[in-house]
């Protein structure tokens, strides 16, 4: 089994089972695995069945569905034959749960990471954009172009330096 | 209390529902593009806020059935309930089964009309969620948390919006003017409660929807302030239009359907 050590339905080896669902990758930032968001909250095994547990990022992500669907065949391929994702919503997920090594990806990849302020629950109106680093020149003379993006996590910003447009995950 | 809550549940779903899918219609029409992007991006949370609304409401429905099957009928509104989904409830229910307020259903108007309502509504789900975060019932509990973290960036965006345009150009002041002649009559109803509304609050699972009443005019009155505007003549005590909670809309919501329920009306059952 790939040498990440031996499992049967009897015996599961949760450190195993997460290494697998590392290969799992979200399919709207290819880059990260579900790992590196923190969308995995625990495995449990009742009874002969394999219970997921997850956590959605955004309320109307789509990627959600695929990401179920993708972590039930990674599982079957793996000779578990029943297997359950249960969504849970409380706590709330956010950023903060996203990993050191996701944060550096995502910055190779072009999407600047989240800062780990939780800014999104300000509401105060009209107010200076958070300083945002440049993931392809590192300056921080940035500036929002708007508070949404091309999916439900990202913001969009300009590089002033560069002049680049770029993704900002913004802090959730 | 099984019946009230999913008549609670199916509510707080369809008023998401309805108002997505009228911000939907600004795809690929937006005033710019990345306005456009905004209010699709809100459009999509308020799906998902349907679609877990609606998740829950199947499960208590079917759950209620299994329990009942045999001696009662069908809490009424539900629609045909055998084996109830989430698309079955949102693609499947006939309009007078709809529980939303008036105030979603209205068309999209022009861009300072739906900048308003979305303001309007923003900023009463802001408060129902911040109370309903402490519903006695796990999982509403569970989903107001998590909807609340967007409905802040909603709340934000609109009111910059409304802001925007009410001290903008003469034109945007202008059709800033007339959103709120057109939209005024519906926010009343927000914050009258339902018969199902009224015993989810006595229960402890909802919200008393009366009490927002006052916390959201004073923070419309501040927004409106900033952007020098100013309510209707007869102002909070104008008239308002109600009925929608209980099932009796306005002719908007039947053109809405003719999109959102086409394709299983024409063939039922169909998947992708």
């Amino acid at each position: 089994m790939n040498g990440k050590g031996a499992m049967t339905v009897h015996s599961i080896n949760k450190e195993a089972i997460y290494s697998y669902l590392e290969e799992i990758n979200d399919p709207e930032v290819p880059v990260l695995s579900i790992i590196d968001l923190g969308i995995v909250r625990d495995v449990k095994m009742n009874n002969e069945e394999l219970e997921v547990i997850i956590t959605p990022t955004y309320t109307g992500c789509p990627a959600m569905d695929m990401i179920t669907a993708t972590i039930k065949i990674q599982l079957a391929t793996l000779g578990f034959k029943k297997i359950k994702i249960t969504q849970v919503l409380s706590p709330a997920w956010t950023t903060e749960w996203m990993s050191d090594e996701g944060k550096r990806k995502l910055k190779e990849y072009g999407i600047a990471p989240p800062n780990p302020t939780q800014q999104v629950c300000d509401q105060k109106l009209f107010a200076a954009a958070e300083a945002v680093q440049c993931p392809h020149c590192d300056s921080y003379h940035t500036h929002r172009i708007s508070e949404f993006g091309s999916t439900a996590c990202k913001a969009l910003y300009q590089c002033d330096d560069c002049k680049e447009p770029f993704d900002y995950f913004k802090c959730h | 209390m099984n019946e009230s809550l999913i008549r609670y549940a199916l509510h707080l779903a369809d008023n998401s529902l309805i108002l997505g899918q009228r911000n939907s219609e600004w795809c690929g029409h937006g005033p710019v593009l990345e306005q456009d992007i905004a209010i699709t991006n809100i459009s999509l949370d308020l799906i998902g806020q349907a679609r877990n609304f609606y998740q829950y409401a199947a499960q208590l429905i079917n759950n209620f059935q299994k329990l009942e099957s045999s001696k009662v009928s069908p809490p009424a509104g539900g629609g045909d309930l055998e084996g109830a989904s989430e698309d079955s409830l949102a693609y499947s229910r006939k309009e007078e089964e709809f529980k939303n307020c008036l105030l979603v259903e209205q068309t999209k108007g022009d861009w300072a009309q739906t900048i308003l309502r979305q303001f309007f509504f923003s900023q009463y789900q802001y408060l129902l969620f911040q109370q309903l975060q402490n519903s006695k019932d796990g999982q509403l509990a569970a989903i107001a948390e998590k909807s609340l973290k967007e409905v802040t960036y909603h709340l934000r965006w609109s009111s910059e919006w409304v802001i925007r345009l009410g001290d903008g150009t003469d034109e945007s002041h202008k059709r800033m003017i007339k959103a709120i002649d057109e939209l005024w009559k519906y926010t009343g109803e927000l914050f009258e409660p339902a018969s199902y509304e009224l015993r989810a609050a006595n229960e402890g699972f909802g919200v008393d929807v009366s009490k927002l009443k006052e916390p959201w005019q004073i923070k419309v009155s501040d927004i409106f302030s900033e952007a020098t505007l100013i309510p209707p003549s007869g102002g909070w005590a104008a008239l308002m239009q109600t009925g929608g909670k209980e099932g009796k809309h306005t002719e908007h919501l039947g053109s809405i359907f003719t999109e959102l329920q086409y394709m299983q009306k024409t063939y039922p059952g169909c998947e992708w």
